[in-house]
């Protein structure tokens, strides 16, 4: 594709799709969404707390490492008990 | 001034709220005109601009106030648009008789009719997200290339290839369809 051929698609893309007036800002004050997100989500993770399903994937990696082991070595059983 | 406007940068980086909201009034506007120009639809561009701004405040503590607040929030907001143009993608539906009704600019070409110009807005649909958004800013909306580099965090030698390989693209398309543009 030239320079020429690069032109006209770029004419006829202009000529599809024109320029959006992007100037006038939002029909209406977005603040008072915002907060409603804001809110939203600070309730959702009070929840997530709550329920106790707040683990990071840290303590996932964690708890079945434990499994692992235990199923490997049966044997290690008294000792982490030992140790709990 | 300069020392306030830093003022709430920084107390926005620890989470006060009306340090946001100061910056969200301040920037509102400027980040929903970026959207609207890349999604070419208000009421998305609306729901965008709360997402992005959801985004900006959950990432405040990765924020550099030094970095300047303006760009970090085109970047964001930039990312969030494509998102949606990926999500609308994967449903999308082509609605010729939409695209009929397309309505020609006020310098439009005579020798370009309807329906050339709704079979080029279709292909243009069918490009890619990435490439689709680098020519909507860089050709259509006439964006510097470096604005569109730095909103999409690439290179300004990157949205050049960008923007000709969506051309390319859409003219292969077109001429696929029997338009030689």
């Amino acid at each position: 594709m030239n320079e020429h051929d690069r032109d006209q698609m770029k004419k006829l893309l202009k000529e599809a799709l024109p320029p959006v007036d992007a100037e006038d800002g939002p029909a209406r004050d977005l603040w008072p969404a915002m907060l409603r997100r804001l809110g939203e989500e600070s309730a959702a993770q009070v929840t997530k707390g709550r329920t106790g399903f707040n683990w990071a994937w840290f303590d996932g990696a964690l708890a079945a490492g434990l499994v692992l082991l235990v199923a490997s070595f049966p044997a290690s059983i008294p000792l982490l008990l030992y140790y709990l | 001034m300069q020392n306030e406007a830093s003022s709430v940068l920084n107390l926005f980086c620890q989470g006060d709220a009306t340090a946001f909201e100061a910056l969200f009034r301040q920037h509102q506007r400027a980040v929903y005109g970026w959207i609207l120009r890349i999604v070419r639809d208000p009421s998305a561009a609306e729901e965008l601009t709360v997402e992005s701004f959801w985004r900006i405040y959950r990432a405040r503590e990765r924020f550099d106030p030094a970095q300047g607040f303006e760009g970090w929030a085109r970047r964001i907001a930039t990312h969030a648009a494509l998102d949606w143009l990926r999500a609308r993608r994967d449903k999308f539906e082509v609605d010729a008789e939409e695209c009929g009704e397309l309505a020609a600019p006020d310098n439009s070409d005579a020798a370009v009719t309807t329906e050339i110009r709704s079979k080029t807005a279709l292909a243009f649909e069918r490009l890619s997200p990435k490439l689709r958004i680098a020519a909507t800013l860089a050709v259509i909306e006439e964006q510097p290339h470096k604005d569109v580099a730095a909103a999409l965090g690439i290179s300004v030698t990157a949205v050049k290839l960008r923007v000709f390989r969506a051309l390319r693209l859409l003219r292969k398309d077109l001429e696929r369809q029997g338009i030689t543009p």
